[in-house]
């Protein structure tokens, strides 16, 4: 019982409880980030999977965006921060101290976020196509007599209709993503989970026993859990409701 | 691009071959038990969530709930930390095979309710009016007309599941990737990153594609049959209005 309160009386610490909110912000803000920045590549991806079928430059770019999807989505992400940690140039505007980050953590930063877009970008591109095929083929041909050229029709026909249909699920995307920026914590601490798991390391400090017990594990990744399942499950129940008024409306 | 056109690097690769066997043999164990126990919790928890008794209910939304909205590397961590720190540390292999069984499990479990949530109201009260047990009613009449439903997202879980064998890394893993990573970073072995990341790659490619591929194919199969279904009474119309001609 010792040890609990022991545990429980790091929370009443304002510097870690300030070193955790700091881990959520940035949580939400990276995996905003990557959704917003998939979103886009994602569609073109999937605009490109499904139409460039036609002339040979056209079914070029549309190889290379049926590999892109299938390579990343067979992957694991870890791969891909792994890789993006070597191979990626790291522009200058992130190579210096921001955010209350070392240099060499905004560098991390930077590098991991490039990986997690591209490894959700493949998701969401799949995602977006699943729109685009339930769009009933009568759409274009009647965009198409309505002298509407092919930009126009996607612009102001079938990507509005389409990103309608699948916001629920790409609003669970949001949520899939929160999940996957914690695989930024094997390179970097700046996460929640980073944070948390730094806490726990130098538990033995903090909670005044001198040891880093059982209940310290409890409380502080039992806070952890809490954060994610509130986020998360704030977000799968607005999803629910979305899709039970869809569901109504047909 | 560090090496990935030089023979010194591939020759590297080549002479620790034995270390990328070794993690795709740790990932490959780590995942088919981890692919049983998720099986195996899917399944009853997908049944009590269908059982139409409200605390199983309870329990199997809770379940699938909590560990659907916290990241599977929290809760390997969790599971690894709490069991080391109390001194009953169970390896590397096995807490990860515990983890991501307990985590696909959630998955498995809403595949599962929504298989069966698919076969109408009507075939489970046929089948109880025609004297079937429980365990009748769900092997001869439910599981044949839901499996289909079930097995492409299925699938699916498996092939995440497979892919989240890397969150074995956080605890000092031993799987393909922490191996990789391990290599790439040796103070023997270093340096060889592209060589060893694209061999990591396509191995883990290799393994999920053609699973991923089986289970879109399944799923483009089952809407074809099922526009098919539609368009039937369509057509009988059409053919109706023919005869009535």
């Amino acid at each position: 019982m010792h040890d609990l309160e022991a545990s429980l009386s790091m929370l009443k610490n304002e510097m870690i409880l300030l070193y955790i909110g700091r881990g959520i912000l940035f949580t939400l803000i990276i995996s905003v980030i990557a959704v917003f920045c998939s979103i886009v590549i994602g569609s073109v991806l999937a605009l490109v999977r499904n139409y460039c079928t036609k002339g040979l430059a056209a079914r070029f770019f549309h190889a290379l965006a049926v590999i892109y999807i299938e390579v990343f989505r067979n992957t694991p992400l870890l791969l891909w921060i792994f890789i993006c940690l070597v191979f990626l140039p790291c522009p200058a505007a992130f190579s210096r101290k921001m955010f209350g980050l070392t240099s060499v953590e905004t560098k991390l930063l930077f590098k991991a976020a490039v990986a997690l877009i591209l490894f959700t970008s493949s998701v969401i591109a799949e995602i977006v196509r699943g729109g685009l095929n339930g769009i009933p083929k009568g759409q274009f041909e009647a965009a198409h007599s309505q002298g509407f050229h092919i930009v126009q029709t996607f612009r102001y026909i079938i990507l509005p209709q389409a990103y309608r249909s699948i916001l629920p699920t790409l609003l669970s995307q949001v949520t899939s993503t929160i999940k996957d920026s914690s695989y930024l914590a094997n390179v970097a601490v700046i996460e929640l989970m980073a944070r948390v798991k730094q806490i726990l390391s130098a538990a033995n400090q903090y909670n005044g026993t001198g040891s880093i017990n059982v209940s310290d594990v409890f409380v502080l990744f039992g806070l952890a859990a809490a954060i994610y399942f509130i986020i998360n499950y704030t977000l799968s129940c607005i999803v629910r409701r979305m899709q039970k008024n869809m569901n109504r409306k047909k | 691009m560090s090496g990935i056109f030089s023979a010194r690097a591939w020759g590297k690769v080549w002479d620790y071959r034995g270390t990328f066997l070794l993690g795709l043999f740790n990932t490959a164990r780590t995942a088919i038990f981890a692919i049983l126990l998720a099986l195996i919790l899917g399944i009853i928890f997908g049944l009590m969530a269908t059982s139409g008794k409200k605390a199983l209910k309870i329990i199997s939304r809770v379940y699938v709930e909590v560990i659907q909205n916290t990241p599977i590397l929290l809760q390997t961590c969790f599971l690894y930390y709490a069991l080391a720190f109390s001194g009953h540390s169970i390896g590397i292999i096995l807490t990860g095979i515990l983890a991501l069984g307990v985590y696909a499990g959630a998955y498995m479990a809403e595949v599962v309710r929504a298989g069966i949530e698919a076969v109408p109201k009507g075939q489970f009260e046929a089948a109880q009016s025609q004297g079937f047990t429980y365990l009748e009613r769900m092997y001869y009449i439910i599981l044949p007309q839901s499996i289909k439903m079930i097995l492409p997202p299925m699938v699916n879980q498996i092939v995440n599941l497979i892919k989240n064998t890397s969150c074995l890394y956080i605890i000092g893993g031993a799987d393909l990737i922490s191996l990789t990573y391990s290599f790439v970073t040796g103070e023997n072995t270093g340096s060889a990153y592209a060589p060893a990341y694209l061999i990591s790659g396509l191995l883990f490619f290799v393994i999920c594609y053609p699973l991923s591929r089986t289970a879109s194919a399944w799923e483009l199969a089952l809407k074809q049959r099922e526009q098919r279904i539609e368009m039937i009474p369509g057509q009988r119309e059409e053919s109706e209005v023919a005869a009535d001609a």
